[in-house]
């Protein structure tokens, strides 16, 4: 059957992570290589880069963190921040990453989903939703967001979940705006929502500050993975106890 | 003096990550489409992600279709990961109909899994436990049962199952791994599947060696 995946998700700025990590026993806990590798051997089921620099010279520095991480990390890799073209899908897919994930581009640009997964395979397109709530006529809605949350769109998540599925997406990474930070718990009612309603993958994201957030996300909001940053990062759970508190409670995870 | 390894380039996919395992695991690894790189190698890696249809063009293309072929009839050892084991098929549903490497006689066809088992997603993607077929070296050092990482929305049926070495459920239960004389596949991708993905690797890497010998 298949396991539902833990993923760690890592901030990148001009090639370093940019929140603390002290807990897995690194030369360099600013490399995301070493950080990567360290959670692959935490049994980490993927890795996700976040790019979260703004400039060119850091994005030639991304492709060469994605290079080294090829050679040392055996685990999936997904790289995502300021791709918007098929030349930037190509440069991080060469370098080593499996997936790259888009999210204000392929809102901007929709078309982008298409080629990207025509020349590549679906299995390589992650699109990022940042969804924020709107309670209209009593009940809740989501809309789309971009440029890192700043900038409000028209679109409901829903329905651009399912327009990004027929456009060829293979999988989406599903971040709750309104939960992001909080450590009060994902998103349920949206993930559910959102996954109900596509048959890709939804990786939940937003939230996570116990183990119970996870298992929820996982059966209550239907997540097929859930991602998590600072609970891993700060030490608070590692990923081995994460998987036995998932295990326990009948959750099929990755041995 | 250790095998040398050609992972074929035919421009699909990710090639780096596969070649990186194997140089970590000790094997002489050459990156090339040359049909004499090809025919001096010990062993082959046909790796692939992406479109059967785009896979048989590039092969095609590069000339490379008979000479693999060839080669397999020879012996020479070939592992073939996720589209790389889906071309050694007769035939795909996938996109335009295109003739396969015909190594292994059978097609390639869609997860029609709605209606077995409702909300189910495609692609297959994440980790599956793989059943060995038992006896064969190909599983050396790894228990039954281990996870790999899948992604993938097509799924082989050759004809003869005696040439399956695992099978893996996902709403059925499919093959998941070939194996017909020296040539093997994986639909999962060793190379993204940590350390157990990594013996599997080595335990070609060795039996690359063991047909090289003789």
């Amino acid at each position: 059957m298949l396991a539902k995946r833990i993923i760690p998700c890592l901030d990148v700025k001009n090639g370093r992570v940019v929140k603390g990590i002290n807990f897995l026993n690194l030369r360099d806990a600013g490399d995301p290589v070493e950080i990567a590798a360290g959670y692959s051997d935490a049994g980490a089921d993927e890795v996700v880069f976040l790019d979260i620099t703004a400039t060119l010279e850091g994005r030639k520095t991304m492709i060469d963190v994605v290079n080294r991480t090829a050679e040392k990390v055996f685990i999936p890799l997904t790289v995502g921040g300021g791709i918007s073209t098929v030349e930037d899908m190509t440069a991080m897919l060469h370098a080593g990453a499996d997936k790259v994930s888009i999210n204000t581009a392929a809102v901007k640009n929709p078309e982008l989903i298409t080629r990207g997964s025509d020349k590549f395979g679906a299995q390589c397109i992650v699109i990022a939703i940042d969804a924020k709530r709107y309670v209209v006529n009593g009940k809740n809605t989501w809309r789309v967001h971009i440029n890192a949350g700043k900038t409000p769109t028209e679109l409901d998540v829903i329905e651009w979940a399912q327009r990004v599925e027929k456009l060829g997406s293979g999988e989406i990474l599903l971040t709750s705006m309104d939960c992001d930070g909080t450590k009060d718990g994902y998103d349920l009612e949206l993930t559910a929502k959102v996954s109900d309603t596509v048959n890709i993958p939804v990786i939940a994201s937003g939230g996570a500050g116990t183990l119970e957030h996870l298992y929820d996300a996982l059966v209550k909001g239907k997540a097929d993975a859930v991602l998590a940053a600072s609970i891993f990062h700060y030490g608070e759970f590692t990923v081995k106890q994460t998987k036995d508190y998932l295990r326990d409670k009948k959750v099929v995870v990755r041995t | 003096m250790n095998g040398k390894i050609v992972v074929i380039d035919y421009g699909m996919g990710n090639i780096r990550s596969v070649a990186k395992a194997l140089e970590k695991l000790g094997a002489v690894v050459v990156v090339s489409n040359k049909t004499s790189e090809l025919n001096s190698a010990d062993g082959l890696l046909l790796p692939g992600v992406g479109a059967f249809y785009q896979a048989m063009v590039n092969l095609n293309d590069l000339g490379l279709t008979p000479v693999i072929r060839n080669l397999m009839s020879d012996g020479k050892p070939l592992l073939g990961i996720c589209l790389g084991m889906q071309l050694l098929l007769s035939s795909s549903e996938e996109g335009d109909p295109i003739g396969g490497l015909d190594i292994i006689k059978g097609k390639v066809v869609k997860f029609e899994l709605s209606k077995i088992m409702p909300n189910t997603k495609i692609p297959h993607m994440g980790w599956n436990a793989v059943k060995q077929k038992p006896g064969s070296k190909f599983w050396q050092g790894i228990p039954d049962g281990t996870f790999y990482y899948f992604a993938h929305s097509f799924y082989t049926k050759p004809d003869d199952k005696t040439m399956v070495a695992g099978t893996t459920e996902y709403g059925m239960e499919y093959a998941s791994v070939l194996n017909y004389g020296n040539v093997y596949g994986t639909q999962f991708h060793p190379e993204k599947s940590g350390p157990l993905g990594l013996r599997l690797l080595q335990n070609y890497v060795e039996l690359v060696e063991n047909v090289s010998r003789k």
